[in-house]
């Protein structure tokens, strides 16, 4: 049962090309600013540039895969069609819309405030009414996830909603209700000033609300990487998944504990209160237990696999993996990403040891290292294994498709390590160039041209993504078996109606949020006096 | 559908997951609002209620001894990007009729040729920053200070306007070729200093900045030069200070020449 593969094809498509430019804008940042290039002449072309970079990696390229991927999982594990495709076309449309309406402000240098917004500077209304339509578009799919879900579960009283519904589900959820920060920042504070309605902005507020939905974005961004660990690692190496309640209890806790920790993005904010930002500390610290418990369960996994094909004693079934597919080398890559970006985090997340690496490269390198490391080479495997579904034509470039996952692991490691190292010598981020001449900034100058050249692998390596995509369009044509996620090690007969469900959990992530931003939001929407004038970007 | 209750204490996926949240949030709650602020030694953490409201983030003034008044007078104007827009025919009538007062030293076209600012084409924020400047005494001038005696906020705003709408100078000085220096064009970022193009034109304008090109050279660099010393201290929040006093006597020459320089 796969209906909807023009509707997913052109999902993946447009989110995969939107990367690649994007792509090329990031490694050309990282040129501009390393000692192997000029003083830019004029800065503002880089905050152009890094403000598409930022808005197409941040909010297109991934909230398009995750709607695509959700459609395919709608069907493919559902076994019905989708409900609600044109629907779901509607919501694509916005979502081209968008990312133009919000793309042409930006080239034309009237809204360089990056993807982060950062009141109270403003650019033009249309940037911001472009991102607005990206998430209008991917709440519909939200909606259409959950009717989805219903249906079924109507249609199928008592029976377990499949592991990869679910999981997408809850991860629809998350990011309906955290994109709600984000608007709310855009609708009532921003596009008011941008439309020249009024000219104070309430900065410290906004950011406020940024980071309701600034944090959770990521765990967003994260769970189709994790939902292709459980539902198509296991069987994509010849194994079967160790637990499905633990997954579920994953996705579950990403739910409730990743959104009520924005704040932690402001331990240098005066604007909130120590306390606060105590509590949203501790909360983040609870994100390790589910990423904890998806390594052990993936771990698992693996080695029930490797038994299965001859692997033997307390390490050697590592060897016995298969490691010619893609989706190992992938999944792999990724475990190891997500282990130093995730121990890079639990310093970014802890009050104290933020503040030695706060605003600087090491955070930028951190992020990259998650989310272009660990999530999106998880995207590419979920690209390589859907592929086929999709077009109906063999994907026969095994050795191309593991030569572009080896590249794109060096090249981020290459990429992102020393981008942590300068952090930690004290670089700033968001700066368009650096006096590598003087003494204080000179040992840097090493680690930056490293990072270019790492940043220059992985264009080589989405050439080659790109390569592989395209030519599997143009090969035979096969008809593939159907298509099956993971099937875990005892059959799931019945499962608590607490893991069948996500209303619960929708509930206890609303009251955290009330309980950990409700005070915040008041207080400062209560403030006298705490408006300032916006700054206008690409005005005079 | 499932029979089984979801929202109920007899659910123990329910009462497990409400009851583990609530505690820990009650635990972070009592380490980040009592037991941090208790280790803190300052006025505003002392006694539980104020160390309880000081974690929250609620502004308190615990301080009550009398505030340092400081004996420098600084502007008193407060710049917003969109002050003084679109002024009326009238105003800026007014503006030109009381301008007569000022082509002595700033010419009958806003265009000086005594080393004084050329006005015409100038932002109207700037002048009447400066006007009501000269006028608080923010800003010394013994020439200037007289002639703001008489004149009133309105005056202001319409002599502002009049300069604004006056054309500005141009092809006055033949194209230069030289290449811009690059304390404009970069600054020094380990210095401190932000490049002169990013508020005053070239890469950016920002509220409240002058427009730079074609005024006397002369006239920059003592302004400068001025600001390096403290002499002049109408710059609001210092910014003009900070940057001149980093800068080496040679920028300040190159940069007052380059502007004086540009058509």
């Amino acid at each position: 049962m796969f209906n909807s593969k023009r509707l997913v094809l052109a999902h993946f498509w447009l989110a995969f090309a939107t990367f690649g430019l994007a792509l090329l804008l990031g490694e050309w940042q990282m040129y501009m600013r390393s000692p192997l290039h000029a003083w830019l002449q004029n800065p503002e072309i880089y905050y152009r540039s890094v403000t598409a970079h930022g808005t197409v990696m941040g909010y297109v390229f991934p909230t398009l895969v995750a709607m695509g991927f959700g459609y395919a999982i709608t069907e493919l594990s559902l076994k019905k069609p989708l409900v609600g495709r044109r629907w779901a076309w509607v919501g694509f449309g916005l979502l081209a819309l968008g990312t133009v309406t919000a793309l042409v402000p930006v080239s034309m240098g009237l809204a360089s405030v990056l993807y982060t917004f950062y009141p109270p500077m403003v650019g033009n209304p249309f940037y911001y009414i472009g991102i607005v339509l990206v998430v209008v578009g991917s709440w519909i799919w939200v909606a259409l996830m959950l009717i989805n879900m219903r249906i079924w579960k109507r249609e199928n009283p008592g029976r377990p909603v499949p592991l990869a519904m679910f999981a997408n589900v809850a991860g629809s959820c998350l990011w309906g209700w955290t994109a709600v920060g984000a608007a709310i920042e855009i609708l009532f504070q921003i596009l008011p000033v941008a439309l020249g309605f009024t000219s104070t902005i309430d900065a410290g507020l906004a950011r406020v609300f940024f980071s309701w939905t600034l944090h959770a974005i990521v765990y967003f961004w994260l769970v189709p990487a994790y939902i292709a660990y459980y539902t198509i690692f296991p069987r994509a190496i010849g194994g079967r998944l160790y637990s499905d309640s633990m997954a579920r209890i994953s996705f579950i806790l990403f739910l409730v504990v990743s959104m009520p920790i924005g704040i932690h993005h402001l331990f240098a904010d005066p604007q909130v209160g120590s306390g606060f930002k105590f509590v949203h500390s501790v909360f983040t610290a609870l994100v390790t237990i589910p990423t904890l418990l998806t390594i052990f369960t993936i771990c698992a996994s693996a080695e029930i696999a490797s038994r299965l094909r001859g692997g033997k004693g307390p390490f050697g079934w590592v060897k016995a993996l298969p490691w010619d597919r893609p989706i190992m080398l992938a999944t792999a890559f990724s475990f190891v990403m997500l282990g130093f970006g995730g121990a890079g985090g639990i310093i970014n997340m802890s009050y104290q040891m933020d503040s030695t690496i706060h605003n600087t490269q090491w955070i930028t390198g951190h992020f990259h290292l998650i989310f272009a490391g660990a999530i999106v080479i998880m995207y590419f495997a979920i690209a390589y294994d859907l592929w086929p579904h999709l077009t109906g034509r063999v994907l026969n470039s095994l050795r191309l498709m593991r030569a572009q996952l080896w590249l794109w692991f060096v090249g981020m490691i290459v990429l992102t390590f020393p981008w942590h190292y300068v952090g930690i010598l004290g670089m700033p981020r968001r700066m368009a160039y650096f006096d590598y001449s003087d003494p204080a900034i000179a040992p840097e100058a090493l680690s930056v041209v490293l990072s270019v050249i790492g940043g220059a692998i992985l264009v080589v390596s989405a050439v080659l993504f790109f390569i592989v995509l395209i030519r599997a369009h143009l090969s035979a044509k096969v008809t593939p078996a159907a298509y099956r996620f993971s099937a875990p090690i005892h059959e799931v007969k019945s499962v608590p109606v607490a893991l069948n469900s996500v209303a619960l959990w929708i509930a206890l992530m609303i009251g955290l949020t009330v309980a950990n931003y409700g005070y915040p939001i008041a207080q400062l929407i209560g403030l006298p006096e705490t408006s300032v004038p916006a700054i206008r970007v690409g005005s005079q | 559908m499932s029979i089984e209750p979801l929202f109920s204490r007899r659910n123990p996926w329910f009462v497990a997951s409400v009851g583990a949240t609530v505690l820990l949030f009650i635990f972070a709650a009592i380490v980040g609002f009592v037991w941090l602020p208790s280790v803190q030694k300052d006025a505003q953490f002392e006694g539980l209620w104020n160390a309880i409201c000081s974690a929250a983030g609620v502004p308190q003034i615990w301080d009550r001894g009398t505030p340092v008044v400081s004996t420098l007078r600084t502007s008193t104007v407060i710049v917003v990007p969109d002050m003084l827009a679109g002024p009326s025919a009238l105003s800026i009538g007014r503006g030109a009729t009381l301008s007569l007062r000022c082509t002595m030293c700033h010419g009958v076209q806003g265009i000086s040729d005594a080393n004084t600012p050329n006005l015409a084409g100038q932002y109207a924020t700037s002048i009447y920053k400066e006007l009501q400047d000269f006028k608080t005494g923010a800003r010394k001038s013994a020439i200037m200070a007289p002639l703001m005696v008489n004149l009133g906020e309105q005056d202001m705003k319409d002599l502002a306007a009049y300069y604004a709408y006056l054309p500005r100078l141009s092809a006055y000085h033949p194209p230069s070729t030289e290449p811009s220096p690059a304390v404009v064009l970069s600054g020094s970022p380990m210095r401190n200093i932000a490049p002169c193009a990013s508020c005053h034109g070239g890469l950016s304008d920002k509220a409240g900045s002058p427009w730079l090109e074609g005024q006397s050279s002369v006239y920059l660099r003592v302004e400068l030069d001025a600001f390096a010393t403290g002499a002049r201290h109408n710059d609001i929040s210092g910014q003009m200070r900070n940057v001149a006093r980093q800068m080496t006597p040679a920028e300040i020459d190159a940069a007052a020449r380059y502007y004086s320089n540009q058509p």
